[in-house]
């Protein structure tokens, strides 16, 4: 009955003429209302708290915060390098049948991911009460203070210990790409490196690139850790300055713009490498 | 050992407790095409992996071009050769997939060049040029800088054709090549695979496609249970099947057609 209820209107008006009304999103603009209020009241709070804003423009190109922001940047990009290869290798390793290298693979993991980084950095710069001196007996030695710097152990620390994680995001790369991929490389004659490099990386990246990219940015702000073992970066070089001056806050912020800097400029980069490895699978969707 | 393209004499093949194949020995002559058919699980797939050696032979030995394939044999023991020897043994097949396996973030041209320039170590001039001519043989030219999602089931599987033919194989072997395919792609791959089997090049055909085994075969071998049924020329496998296990089979696909 209902139902011939409401079909009746259609003798009654042109269906074809009735004006389709847009549903309101009230929520949202509730919402809008909400975040501004709330955005206007922070802004505000800065703006009128007591912090010297022009002494944060002041310091924002300070020289010691530029060396420290290009120590950061260079540390960030050589660790994550040190942590893709090594990555790359443990995934391989723990695909491979040789279960030695799989148990290799996973120890490795599980010692790098199981102790915090910030420990990790400790005992490489105190790797000199452990081991006086390195070398191999009888050809060279050397003192191993004068081998761990600062910078080395936090290459070594932050580098080892990025490509545990590295090893899990590469190795769940290379499980996305069909086994038939493999297969196809190798009907075609080509030895595995070659099928790795050629075909399986190139399509592991395009699963592998937003989480290393979340991991690259983490790094970058976890270069800051190193400053209790002495590495100079950005917040370091800021922190210095206000054991000075005694503008703490302003300091903060001008180590806070330059990490937001670089983060941002580096989503750009994701993105297009994004599209980069995203050839082939997503052009025939967006079309 | 002989003069036969692929010798295969008692071949078997186990996957934990089961035997894909067993005592399965076959011939095929150069220029010959061969259709295998069979119930699913019956072997016929596992046998084609075994010719390219992406499954290692357990038992028996096979011969590809008159070379031992897989092994290198000592006095009365077989060693398995380095993957190196494999891959280069296995240039001379060429393979085609049930899904095809395009390389999804090449263009259909890359696809065909792959091959060619990181294996063969050719010029990619040469190589594009080669390649080019290889689409026009399966009607694509004009996909050519199509990525694999753009194009079709038959269009991907004619490309992979061309991919495989880009390696100069002297064996070509197709595993169930339109068992993926909607039914009214089929046509366009299997007109392909005919043109092929004109041109003189020796196959190896997996296929539940009774009319193109028939019109295009030399012979057709029938398998079950990781064994060689029957092994005879099309119209007398198909009408006068000596065993009770291939008439079956026949009947079951004929029913459903």
């Amino acid at each position: 009955m209902r139902g011939a209820a409401e079909l009746s209107f259609a003798e009654e008006v042109d269906v074809a003429r009735l004006r389709h009304v847009r549903p309101r999103h009230y929520g949202r603009i509730v919402a809008v209302i909400i975040i501004l209020a709330f955005a206007a009241f922070v802004i505000r709070a800065f703006a009128i708290g007591r912090i010297d804003w022009s002494t944060t423009r002041e310091f924002l190109t300070w020289p010691s915060i530029l060396m420290g922001l290009v120590n950061t940047l260079w540390m960030s990009v050589a660790c994550m390098a040190i942590g893709i290869v090594i990555g790359v290798l443990c995934a391989v390793a723990r695909g491979s049948p040789n279960p030695v290298l799989r148990v290799v693979a996973i120890g490795y993991a599980w010692f790098f991911r199981g102790t915090p980084v910030i420990l990790q950095l400790l005992i490489w710069f105190n790797l000199g009460l452990v081991f006086p001196y390195l070398g191999i007996p009888g050809l060279f030695t050397v003192r191993t203070v004068n081998v761990i710097t600062p910078a080395i152990a936090t290459l070594l620390g932050l580098g080892l210990n990025e490509g545990a994680y590295a090893s899990e995001i590469m190795r769940s790369g290379m499980l996305s790409v069909d086994h038939g991929q493999y297969e196809a490389s190798k009907a075609i004659g080509m030895s595995y490196l070659q099928s790795l490099r050629r075909i399986i990386l190139p399509q592991a990246m395009r699963v592998v690139v937003p989480p290393l990219g979340n991991e690259f940015i983490a790094l970058i702000k976890t270069t800051s850790l190193a400053s209790i073992i002495g590495f100079s970066d950005v917040l370091r070089n800021a922190q210095d300055i206000y054991y000075g001056n005694a503008k703490v806050i302003e300091l903060l912020m001008v180590a806070a713009f330059w990490y937001l800097v670089v983060v941002s400029i580096l989503s750009v980069g994701q993105a297009v490498l994004e599209r980069r490895f995203g050839r082939g699978f997503a052009s025939a969707a967006r079309r | 050992m002989t003069s036969h393209l692929v010798s295969a004499v008692k071949v078997g093949k186990r996957f934990g407790a089961v035997q894909a194949l067993e005592d399965v020995t076959l011939d095929v002559e150069a220029g010959e095409v061969v259709c295998i058919i069979g119930p699913s699980g019956s072997g016929k797939t596992t046998f084609l992996r075994c010719i390219n050696q992406l499954e290692r032979i357990d038992s028996g030995a096979l011969w590809l071009n008159g070379e031992l394939t897989g092994y290198r044999r000592v006095g009365d023991a077989l060693h398995p050769l380095s993957e190196k020897e494999i891959a280069r043994q296995r240039r001379a097949t060429g393979m085609v997939f049930q899904r095809f396996n395009l390389f999804p973030h090449m263009t259909a041209l890359e696809n065909v060049t792959e091959g060619p320039i990181q294996v063969l170590k050719q010029k990619p001039a040469e190589a594009k040029e080669a390649a080019v001519a290889l689409l026009e043989r399966v009607g694509l030219v004009n996909k050519a800088s199509a990525y694999p999602t753009e194009l079709s089931g038959g269009q991907q599987q004619r490309i992979a054709i061309a991919r495989s033919l880009a390696m100069r194989p002297t064996l070509m072997l197709f595993d169930e090549p339109t068992s993926a395919l909607d039914p009214e792609l089929v046509g366009e791959v299997l007109t392909v695979m005919r043109a092929l089997a004109r041109s003189g090049m020796t196959m190896v055909v997996v296929t539940h496609e009774l009319g193109f085994a028939r019109d295009v075969s030399d012979r057709v071998v029938f398998m079950d249970e990781g064994r060689v049924v029957e092994c005879e020329s099309p119209d007398t496998l198909m009408s006068k099947p000596r065993e009770a296990r291939t008439r079956d089979f026949l009947r079951s696909i004929l029913q459903k057609a």
